[in-house]
């Protein structure tokens, strides 16, 4: 077991340096930073000594590994449309508030839509079916961010209920985070629904009926065990969608959380945020799937074994 | 009827069970009667599709929800009626009274648990007791059905284990609180030769031990031949013919029996199956006038096409029924 989270582990720092190769040659890619950088009207001896002091005069495998020396330590150099922040600090100092965001995203998902995939299957056809497949059609014919529009108007501009944009207190939270969930909500109800349905026509539910098991342990007990599987793997994609979705919805509400960073930071070509906010996500996304790993252990016990 | 319904454990009156789908309904289980005693082994016989899950299902009160229905009839276990129990009484019959040995050893244990834990489960429903009780019944289960190292198994997962010891966890599942009625669902249908010798002889032995009663569901008459007191034979949805296992394999009464076992190969020294019966049992939304068999009989004349056949004694003794023209005209 904690053989196989190690290999998971391994096999995730490989991928995060994979990206930092990516990262780096997109910033070789769009453009020379000595254009980004310097004022239009630099000298050629500005030019020469700016090209020495940031190594653009080494090959460039070493100012990859100068990069990635850098990195490693966090320091992907000083903002260049916020003056005086470090790259990375600034998005550190960011990123609380877009887990909050995040957090309460998964968390309205996941208390909607498992409940809301398990009743659909138990209850096949029914009613309750009916209306989760519904709100899962309604749900994925509607881009988030015309989502976010239509509940900025109807729950702040109309009702007055909740702030249109910015942070400060739960209630900022309560728009951005539902607008974000969603999609996911309709997603996740119907994998979970159709991974329920698989394993309760299995024979082993007829078994434990047979047993004479409740129908409620027959549902929570032995197939939910089984089918959790399938909801568990999505969870990975879950995240990873919660997070560029925030990218969209924060900029949608104004939340100064890390989406809202990044595309700030890529309009005002400012590479070194663009490139800390990216490797803040992907180390984010690596830690989700690797807790998605070990839930994994917990939900299937053969993992153990192997 | 066939037996005196007074010493009967189980006793099954006219039921009736109906399907219904969108091409239309009809009923599987078809006015069927019968009963076994304690000890006694019941077969219950037809080809894929004449009905034997579904009345299996319908006494354990488990069929599937919204498609098939119970229409009528009565299921008694020692005099008790189980078709008008509560769903919360029928649980405790479940499993307790009346257990059930499902076809496949491939899927019918969960995986997610230890075979361990799965017996365990039944035994804590039903028969509740300590930690350290529990785990003795249950290691005793799986010595009774002759697992070897039966401590060590208890923790094993399903899928550590090959088919023909599944199916044998399977059993020891279903004897682990004594029933007095255990149900195979052909149970050995997808397990090889020997594997499925053996495990019939666990069975008459556990029989022999505890004097439960089994119906063994089957498409085979061979193992009938084997392990079988009585016979029930079920031709779409109806009972055609029931009686002692002897006397039925010494003079079949209908047709569709006499078809069935000629096709055993074991019985007649030959190789292989060389007779199938041919042709198929109607559709079962088709509107069958006359005997359902007539089609694939033959002996079938015009009255057989045109009136069903009544349920009559096929001889003198009345423990040998069949439901066709040529026993009402011997
Ligand atoms: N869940 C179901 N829904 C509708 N019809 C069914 C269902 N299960 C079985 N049937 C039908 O009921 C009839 C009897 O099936 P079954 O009892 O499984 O036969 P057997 O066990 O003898 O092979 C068949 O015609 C089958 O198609
Ligand atoms: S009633 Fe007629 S058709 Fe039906 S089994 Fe008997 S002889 Fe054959
Ligand atoms: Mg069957």
């Amino acid at each position: 077991m904690l053989r196989y989270l190690l290999q998971r582990g391994a096999s995730s720092l490989f991928a995060l340096l994979i990206i930092t190769v990516i990262v780096f040659s997109l910033s070789q890619l769009s453009g020379s930073p000595v254009d980004a950088l310097l004022p239009d009207d630099a000298t050629q001896e500005q030019i020469d000594i700016f090209i020495r002091e940031w190594g653009l005069d080494q090959p460039l495998w070493k100012q990859y590994l100068t990069f990635l020396g850098n990195a490693v330590q966090g320091d992907f150099g000083v903002s260049l449309k916020w003056p005086g922040e470090s790259a990375m600090g600034f998005v550190l100092d960011r990123m609380p508030a877009t887990l909050r965001l995040g957090g309460l995203a998964i968390l309205i998902t996941l208390i909607i839509a498992l409940p809301l995939g398990i009743a659909a299957a138990v209850y096949k056809g029914s009613a309750i079916d009916r209306i989760a497949q519904g709100f899962a059609l309604l749900g994925q014919s509607m881009p988030n961010f015309w989502l976010g529009i239509v509940l900025i108007w109807i729950f702040s501009v109309w009702l007055g209920w909740l702030p249109t944009s910015g942070i400060g207190s739960f209630a900022h939270l309560i728009l951005p985070a539902i607008a974000i969930a969603w999609f996911q909500i309709s997603a996740l109800a119907r994998l979970t629904r159709s991974a329920m349905l698989e394993v309760l026509d299995a024979e082993y539910i007829k078994l434990a009926r047979v047993k004479g098991v409740s129908e409620w342990a027959v549902v929570f007990k032995h197939a939910l065990r089984n089918a959790a599987v399938v909801p568990l793997t999505y969870f990975g994609i879950l995240a990873a969608s919660i997070l560029t979705g925030s990218v969209v919805i924060e900029s949608v509400y104004s939340y100064p959380g890390m989406g809202w960073v990044a595309i700030e930071a890529i309009r005002g070509r400012d590479f070194p945020v663009v490139q800390a906010v990216i490797i803040a996500y992907a180390v984010i996304y690596m830690l989700s799937n690797l807790l998605v790993d070990l839930l994994y252990v917990i939900v299937n016990p053969r993992i153990k074994h192997g | 009827m066939n037996t005196s319904q007074t010493d009967a454990l189980l006793d099954v009156r006219n039921l009736k069970v109906e399907v219904t789908t969108k091409a239309g309904s009809f009923f599987p289980v078809n006015d069927h009667s019968f009963s076994v005693k304690s000890g006694e082994t019941l077969g219950i016989v037809g080809e894929s599709g004449s009905g034997k899950s579904m009345t299996a299902m319908s006494l354990m009160r488990l069929l599937p929800k919204h498609a098939a229905k119970i229409r009528g009839g009565s299921v008694k276990l020692d005099g008790r009626e189980l078709l008008t129990l509560s769903e919360k009484e029928m649980r405790k019959v479940r499993g307790a009274d009346i257990s059930m040995i499902l076809q496949d050893p491939q899927t019918s244990l969960n995986p997610a648990f230890t075979v361990g834990d799965q017996i365990k489960e039944a035994l804590k429903l039903h028969a509740p007791g300590g930690r350290k009780t529990l785990r003795e019944r249950t290691i005793d289960a799986l010595r009774r059905v002759k697992v070897a190292a039966p401590e060590h198994r208890v923790n094993s997962y399903p899928g550590e284990m090959s088919g023909g010891m599944r199916q044998r966890v399977v059993g020891a599942i279903a004897i682990s609180c004594r029933p007095k009625v255990i149900i195979a669902d052909e149970p050995t249908t997808s397990l090889d030769v020997t594997v499925q010798a053996q495990y019939l002889r666990l069975l008459k032995e556990l029989q022999d031990e505890t004097g439960m009663a089994i119906l063994f569901i089957t498409h085979d008459f061979g193992i009938v031949a084997n392990l079988c007191h009585r016979v029930i034979v079920m031709y779409a949805g109806r009972i055609v013919e029931s009686g002692p296992v002897a006397k039925i394999f010494a003079k079949p009464a209908h047709p569709y029996t006499e078809a069935l076992i000629s096709a055993v190969p074991s019985l007649h020294g030959q190789k292989e199956r060389l007779t199938t019966i041919p042709g198929q049992p109607p559709a079962p939304t088709d509107i069958v006038v006359g005997c359902p068999f007539a089609p694939r009989c033959q002996y079938a004349d015009a009255r057989c096409h045109s009136e069903a056949p009544p349920t009559v004694a096929a001889d003198q003794s009345g423990d040998h029924t069949t439901s066709c023209w040529r026993a009402v005209e011997a």
